[in-house]
């Protein structure tokens, strides 16, 4: 009898052991993603907060402060009046569009031929295509930079667009959502006499329409942010893209020491796209996790 | 049928064009021309002259300090980053995966990072770094108050922009890794977890015995991919430091590329196509070696 | 070890928000498993049975009731102190660890006082290897394995710590019917040889009562009956039961008793005595069929299975619930294919009655001593 009254203490003490120490994985975990997620968000916070300090408060403050009481907009005003932010914006907008949509066509036609036409030589390309993803762009940028110079195409939107508007990884990924479409729908089609370019736009299209939301999605987000190519390209600020404009505001916009300015014109750059996420939350992280690394 | 089968023949040539047309002046053509160019002496791009052919570039490239400080600044950045934000991503997704509540929320703040532009919040980085005449900056100030000094992370010691460098680069490139490893550990099957807690398993040695093994594919795939971004870093040092980088001693092989290309120092496509290409070699040495590692490392 | 089930009840929050109501998965279900048996939780799916074989395992917690194994309440004890061996429907083999390292698993997980040597658990796991005859393949990988084989691992890794109460979840039902037979088969002869209370989910009746020693038949978390396999099909409570068990499946008729005689549509076919006049469910037993040229139950005839050990009659009745009667006959019978109809005679003992509305049966002395059959 006693031995039972003792193996029940012992029983209930290791449910109260583990009820205690799951408790404290669960408390510790969850500190430690907020410390992450703090990291995350802080420069954020620190962006939103410097760029509506005014100039004076912020250029007084000896020791940083976390908030402000008296937000201003004149940041704002001042961030696209002293330098051009709004042509900068409306550059990588147009950029943005148009390197999208031609990519979106060359893709969907190649991938197109790729999935559903018949010709002579078709898998030998296919696998030239395929060779051609692992070479990085830092090799090809060097020839690709004088031949646009060549072509008398530097500081134009052809220049800055042409190069990025086609994808092997993109032909790719929407070739194989094509090839899941079954035969059977094509040959039907051709039997009712649907030419291919109808099929192509009646048919294919539609039926892929969430891999190309994705593939457009990420190309945004790419173009958005671009960097490099926009900056050996233009060297006439009408046509920088965000980045450069961020590069030039930094180097000689509003004089070195408006950092709230500076800040504000930093919010701007980055609302689009944090939007654009928050909107297709799921869209975005689906088509990252399928086919994309930064850049 | 006969008829048919012959125009879709030449039809799928016609959908191709586009796409053949702009590979083949964009990358086909570049990427013999890069070799080419990287053998001439000598070349002038205003003149498009060259004197000769040779190896000469490659020497004054491997020759250059410039260079050599870049190569050294982007291991250090590779061999620091890949594996800490790797593990610190593991870490988090492991937490992640273990809570209910709030998980969307984190995981959407988590990804922020990929969708801000990298030079506009590496300003931000910047300024919360720096320390200038008037203020010594946030993180500064924190330090300070657990005790330490203040250092110029941006204009100060090299260690200290290295950090700033590492730093930046691991949140920025967290939000993808997170993202592969939070579905990578989703997809473990449960009934393995149940099989394991059933045989009385510690929580340690689930994690080492069962799910690290069964996301090591995904591991991996992480660290080449890790590798071969880290190698390229560019933009991100841009933001920090500036376009000046050989002046703040903090270039990359890519910087060095483009450097000798354009700018300040630039003009020289032969030095840059050597550069590109000595970067191209070490890249892929490294990714078949990690891929033979992988290959004997991950079992299944 | 003896494992008692006491008013276990399991709910599950509703999920949405407009189905406010809980899914209750178990429900009051109190059970006296005795000791060294093997016992199959049978019902369609999503009957509770799995949410119960949880619950004893410890992956689950009750909402309600009480579990004990023997004297101990191990209601709130996390699964790894319950000393049970879980065999998964999956068998959930860890795919990168070879057959040996699997069934090692479990014993390297020991501490303190129950840690064994190495030479001590490679002992073991070449003793439960032994036991389910897999110690051919032990440094295999899972993945170089049959289903049988992989069976097999997951019963050796359940066992090698000896636990008190072996649970295997659908453990044939990833294997092809032949496998099934053999491996249902082992599963019997392992129990039997090691003496470990067992207990098993199984969806598929006749899998069930081939080996166990009990059913406990499920529907919708509540359990409906528990027996022997032979006694829960001879004698079932209710009108699922009697569906539930049986292969083919019992022929279900609209009957109707008037004055202690049952009639099937305009058929009388039963005297049934000591039930009140009322309409019924009549559920007739293949085999309760008796082919008689001058038997009440009129069919007409729709064709003729020979199976070679008996004979299936495939016919119609208008008062059958089911799209076909189906009769197994004695293959000493012969039926003339080229009649349109075809008369049987009923075996008392296998007709059984069902409440119209709540299928519960219908008892009477019903068959007692009745004469087999009714000219």
């Amino acid at each position: 009898m006693e031995m039972r009254s003792n193996m029940e203490t012992d029983y209930l003490k290791i449910e109260k052991n583990a009820r205690i120490r799951k408790r404290t994985v669960n408390v510790i975990t969850y500190i430690l993603l907020a410390l992450w997620a703090l990291i995350v968000l802080f420069p954020f916070y620190w962006m939103l907060l410097t760029s509506v300090k005014s100039y004076g408060a912020y250029n007084s403050e000896n020791i940083p402060q976390f908030f402000t009481l008296s937000p201003t907009l004149e940041n704002y005003v001042e961030a696209f009046t002293a330098v051009p932010l709004g042509r900068y914006l409306i550059n990588t907008t147009i950029f943005t569009l148009a390197t999208t949509a031609i990519m979106l066509a060359v893709i969907t036609f190649a991938a197109f031929a790729f999935a559903r036409l018949d010709f002579k030589g078709k898998n030998i390309v296919f696998v030239l295509f395929l060779s051609l993803m692992m070479i990085p762009n830092e090799l090809v940028i060097i020839t690709n930079f004088v031949t646009v110079t060549n072509l008398d195409l530097r500081n134009t939107f052809p220049g800055l667009i042409l190069p990025s508007v086609t994808s092997v990884f993109y032909i790719y990924l929407l070739k194989e959502n094509f090839e899941q479409i079954p035969d059977s729908l094509y040959y039907a089609a051709k039997v009712d006499g649907t030419s291919d370019l109808k099929y192509l736009f009646r048919v294919m299209i539609p039926i892929s329409k969430p891999t190309l939301i994705t593939i457009t999605i990420l190309k945004v987000i790419e173009c958005w942010n671009s960097y490099v190519w926009p900056r050996l390209i233009t060297d006439d600020e009408n046509y920088f893209l965000v980045s450069n404009g961020i590069q030039e505001i930094r180097e000689n916009g509003f004089g070195r020491e408006n950092v709230p300015a500076m800040m504000a014109a930093v919010v701007v750059i980055s609302v689009p796209l944090i939007l654009l996420f928050l909107v297709f939350r799921n869209k975005v992280m689906a088509g990252v996790s399928r086919g994309g690394t930064k850049g | 049928m006969k008829k048919l089968l012959r125009d879709s023949g030449l039809k799928g040539w016609l959908y191709l064009l586009p796409a053949i047309l702009f590979l083949g002046v964009f990358m086909v053509y570049p990427l013999i021309d890069v070799f080419v160019y990287s053998f001439e002496e000598g070349y002038n791009s205003a003149s498009q002259t060259f004197f000769g052919t040779g190896t000469y570039n490659y020497s004054y490239v491997l020759h250059d300090p410039y260079f050599l400080q870049a190569v050294k600044n982007t291991f250090l950045l590779v061999v620091i980053t890949v594996p800490l934000s790797t593990g610190i991503a593991l870490l988090i997704s492991v937490g992640l995966n273990s809570i209910k509540p709030l998980r969307n929320l984190f995981q959407t703040i988590y990804f922020l990072p990929y969708v801000t532009n990298t030079l506009a919040v590496g300003l931000v980085f910047m300024i919360l770094f720096k320390k200038t005449a008037y203020s010594d900056g946030l993180i500064n100030l924190m330090i300070t108050w657990f005790g330490g000094t203040a250092v110029d992370f941006i204009e100060g010691p090299y260690w200290a922009r290295m950090f700033v460098l590492c730093f930046y680069t691991i949140w920025v490139v967290m939000p993808f890794k997170i993202l592969i490893l939070t579905s990578a550990l989703a997809s473990v099957d449960q009934m393995y977890y149940n099989a394991a807690r059933v045989d009385g398993t510690s929580k340690l040695r689930t994690f080492l015995r069962i799910t690290l093994p069964m996301i090591s594919p995904m591991i991996f795939y992480l660290i080449i991919t890790g590798f071969i971004g880290a190698f390229k870093a560019y933009s991100d040092v841009v933001a920090l430091f500036g376009t000046d980088l050989n002046a703040a001693g903090m270039n990359t092989i890519v910087g060095y590329v483009y450097d000798m290309l354009y700018g300040d120092s630039g003009g020289y496509p032969s030095y840059a196509s050597a550069a590109a290409i000595i970067l191209f070699a070490i890249v892929l040495t490294i990714t078949c070696i990690n891929l033979l590692v992988s290959k004997k490392k991950v079992r299944y | 070890m003896e494992v008692t089930l006491q008013n276990l009840t399991k709910k599950f929050p509703a999920r949405g928000r407009k189905n406010r109501e809980d899914v209750i998965a178990v429900n009051d279900f109190s059970y006296k498993i005795p000791d060294g048996k093997l016992i199959g939780l049978l019902g369609p799916s999503g009957c509770g049975k799995s949410t119960t074989l949880n619950l004893i395992s410890g992956l689950l917690k009750p909402t309600g009731g009480r579990i004990l194994f023997g004297e101990d309440d191990v209601t709130g004890l996390p699964p790894e102190n319950r000393g049970i061996g879980l065999v998964f429907q999956n068998y959930a083999l860890y795919p990168h660890l070879t057959v040996r390292q699997n069934i090692l698993f479990p014993l390297q997980n020991l501490k303190g006082k129950d840690k064994l040597s190495r030479a001590a658990m490679l002992e073991k796991a070449d003793e439960a290897a032994r036991l389910v005859q897999i110690d051919e393949l032990m440094d295999r990988k899972p993945g170089e394995l049959s289903g049988g084989q992989q069976q097999r691992v997951a019963i050796a890794r359940a066992l090698v710590k000896m636990p008190r109460v072996l649970l295997l979840d659908e453990p044939l039902s990833n294997l092809d019917a032949r496998l099934r037979l053999q491996t249902r088969e082992e599963i019997r002869r392992i129990q039997r040889e090691t003496g470990i209370t067992t207990i098993f989910v199984t969806h598929d009746q006749e899998e069930a009562m081939s080996i166990s020693d009990e059913i406990v038949v499920m529907k919708e978390g509540v359990v409906q009956q528990i027996g022997r396999p032979q006694e829960v099909y001879d004698n079932p409570v209710n009108l699922f039961v009697a569906k539930f068990l049986g292969t083919p499946p019992i022929n279900v008729f609209d009957g109707e008793i008037r004055d202690g005689r049952l009639y099937i549509g305009k058929d009388e076919v039963l005297s049934v005595k000591g039930v009140s006049d009322q309409t019924v469910y009549a559920g007739v037993r293949p085999e309760g069929f008796v082919l008689h040229k001058d038997g009440p139950l009129c069919c007409a005839l729709s064709g003729v299975e020979v199976m070679g050990r008996d004979i299936s009659v495939v016919s119609r009745h208008e008062a059958s619930l089911n799209p076909a009667v189906r009769a197994i006959i004695g293959t000493e019978n012969s039926v003339d294919t080229g009649s349109a109809l075809v008369r049987f005679a009923l075996k008392p003992g296998k007709v059984f009655l069902f409440n119209k509305e709540t299928g519960e049966r219908v008892r009477g002395q019903a068959n007692e001593g009745e004469e087999l059959l009714r000219p």
